[in-house]
């Protein structure tokens, strides 16, 4: 049997092709021809003035309002009409504070937070907000990233009391600790499970069935096309 | 096996023994007497669920009680933790629709369709018109079936029995249309990304139309058992009270927040699927409580109606799926004397006149299709509120990560707010008026 893993090789560098075959595999899953396509990382680039739609209005406002806007926003992405503002950990909540008292931007609605885990990134875990602003009707994400020997974001919750789930969530999925949340405890999983299971490395299944002497090998592990 | 009962240090902590499967902890009742003051005869804690019959399915609540007055209301969620989102990861893009329809199942056509959105968001393509509508016609007739579920079980809850038969009773003249349509009850797995599993069936059109004219009486019944009852009214009205400010702050939406004032509908807010195209009002309400949610999710049923008839109206002929032949799935259904299935002259035609199109199903099937990386989140209104779907993509043919936003995992956060303080009986109130539904509050 094939056995090819599925994420990133480890120590990919951004950017760049990841997959050792052209299918992305690592292991050799190339099973259906040519393709000729390989996984792409998007690009740790900010995006290039101008960001067009109300997007400049409103960075430019940020910036102008917001103290130390050059040191707390590392970059801004425009992709596909959304806004992105990439952030340093420790500051999301002081931007958070911003963002929704300052009357230029009124993001009244936090409508969640959720991570992302990119394991070939030194700081792996992205963590990211999606803001609403009910005034202005415009959404606004924010993201910032960590590390896994150092995951510690300020928590949002004095700012927006929903993200007390949407961070209990994050921390109980990724292992992200939100400094100052006020009971940072699992809430999807079992009080004492081992573990963060939405991580990359985080196996999926993983009880071997067993069948007539042969196992059948959990389902991540098993033969990809992809 | 070995058991450790350390009885000396604290008689009530967990007794622990090893077996083959590992260490099995035994957690053992203790005595309240120990845990709180002589002086609070009063104070009980109550732990309500997760197998209660009005805690709307796998919900716990956990509260502690002066008499019959809450104190604190706390909820333990995650028993219903099915790890779908992870799930999706080792799937592909269109395989990713069979899971998040069993999320939120009440509302599975808007999980299909906020998961499809998100991913034609990435890959920069939109539905064919005909799809579109398609969607809001099933996601109105869901709407419909998921707001006749909160009254059932708003009703059970409250003792109103035959609000939940008849509620139940009619939610089924809903379903048997979208099972017409979709072929299944619930989990349709209809939506796909790039349009929809297959074209509406011959007569469902004159179907939709029938169940226009029957549902009207249905609701009303509904209205007239549930709106002029003094019951119902006393166990509704001034219930749970959650102001605009409380519902910005918590991050509800939905008909909680409608029920507050706002006139919060993304439908009307940034309309997705064509809805700026129809016209319906949205339903709000002022008094803030278990009345004004009830109040505001019957209007929303008659609105769903209108809608449901402009789009039978304006339905056009067309495609159903985009036309890229790189992403749009390539199985032709067909009703065949064993039920659905594979269409057989589609099975003859490639297999017997075209290589290309074998090869391309063969490997849009196994394989799927890329999407270009990035992250989108896309927002539809779900009849609790803000469904949203925070999709992201490394470029490969599973999805890298999504994740969702599930309107009734935030609402719950309200109960606390609208419990505590109140009466016993008026949390079950409160938590009906909320209308979690755990498959999404856990996913």
């Amino acid at each position: 049997m094939t056995v090819s893993g599925s994420g990133p090789t480890p120590g990919a560098v951004e950017g760049v092709p990841a997959g050792s075959d052209m299918f992305g595999a690592a292991m050799g899953g190339d099973t259906s021809g040519f393709g000729g396509l390989v996984r792409r990382r998007p690009l740790d680039t900010s995006t290039p003035r101008p960001f067009g739609g109300w997007f400049d209005e409103a960075v430019d406002a940020l910036e102008e309002s917001f103290a130390g806007y050059g040191e707390v926003v590392t970059r801004v992405v425009v992709d596909r009409g959304e806004l992105t503002l990439h952030v340093r950990p420790d500051k999301v909540a002081d931007l958070c504070q911003h963002l929704r008292d300052d009357q230029e931007h009124r993001y009244e609605l936090l409508l969640g937070v959720s991570g992302v885990d990119f394991p070939s990134d030194p700081e792996r875990f992205h963590v990211v907000y999606h803001l609403m602003s009910m005034t202005y009707r415009r959404r606004l994400r924010l993201e910032t990233k960590v590390s896994e020997a150092h995951p510690h974001v300020a928590t949002v919750t004095g700012v927006y009391p929903t993200a007390d789930f949407h961070e209990r969530e994050t921390w109980d999925m990724f292992g992200v600790q939100f400094d100052g949340h006020p009971g940072l405890t699992r809430i999807l999983m079992p009080d004492d499970w081992p573990g963060h299971p939405q991580r990359k490395d985080y196996p999926l299944g993983g009880v071997p069935v067993e069948y007539k002497g042969a196992q059948i090998p959990p389902p991540d592990q098993r033969r990809s096309y992809a | 096996m070995t058991t450790t009962d350390d009885t000396t240090a604290d008689p009530y902590s967990a007794s622990t023994r090893e077996t083959t499967e590992g260490t099995v902890y035994t957690v053992t009742g203790g005595d309240w007497d120990s845990v709180l003051g002589e002086n609070d005869d009063e104070r009980i804690v109550v732990n309500m669920g997760p197998q209660h019959p009005s805690t709307h399915g796998v919900l716990r609540l956990v509260m502690e009680l002066e008499g019959e007055t809450v104190k604190t209301a706390r909820t333990v969620i995650g028993y219903l933790h099915t790890g779908i989102e992870k799930n999706l990861e080792y799937r592909n893009w269109v395989q990713g629709v069979t899971f998040v329809t069993r999320m939120d199942y009440l509302s599975p056509i808007f999980n299909e369709t906020a998961y499809s959105l998100g991913v034609e968001k990435l890959l920069g393509i939109e539905a064919p018109p005909r799809a579109q509508a398609i969607r809001v016609l099933c996601m109105e007739l869901n709407r419909i079936s998921s707001h006749l579920v909160a009254f059932a079980t708003g009703g059970l809850e409250l003792g109103a029995l035959t609000a939940m038969t008849n509620a139940f009773r009619e939610r089924e003249l809903v379903l048997d249309v979208l099972e017409m349509i979709t072929g299944l009850r619930m989990n349709h797995a209809y939506v796909r990304p790039g349009g929809l599993a297959q074209d509406l069936p011959p007569g469902a059109v004159e179907k939709c139309r029938e169940l226009l004219k029957v549902l009207p009486g249905a609701l009303g019944g509904i209205d007239d058992l549930l709106t002029g009852n003094p019951i119902w009214q006393a166990r509704t009205q001034k219930i749970a009270h959650l102001d605009v400010q409380g519902c910005l702050a918590l991050g509800v939406t939905g008909p909680v927040l409608r029920s507050a004032g706002l006139a919060w509908d993304l439908r009307k807010v940034e309309p997705y699927c064509g809805y700026e195209k129809y016209e319906f009002d949205v339903a709000t309400h002022t008094d803030a409580d278990c009345w004004g949610r009830f109040l505001v999710r019957k209007q929303e049923m008659y609105e769903s109606l209108k809608i449901i008839e402009q789009v039978l109206d304006q339905l056009e002929p067309g495609p159903v799926m985009v036309e890229d032949t790189k992403i749009a799935w390539p199985a032709q259904l067909a009703l065949g004397s064993d039920g659905m299935g594979q269409s057989l002259d589609h099975v003859k035609k490639i297999m017997g006149t075209s290589m290309e199109a074998l090869i391309h199903h063969f490997k849009l099937v196994t394989e799927g299709f890329r999407v270009p990386p990035g992250q989108v989140y896309v927002a539809v209104e779900s009849p609790r509120g803000e469904l949203g779907m925070h999709v992201v993509s490394d470029g490969g043919t599973r999805p890298y990560r999504v994740h969702v936003r599930d309107p009734s995992f935030t609402n719950l956060q309200a109960t606390a707010a609208m419990c505590e303080g109140g009466m016993l009986s008026d949390a079950i109130a409160a938590v009906a008026s909320i209308d979690p539904v755990m498959g999404g509050v856990d996913r």
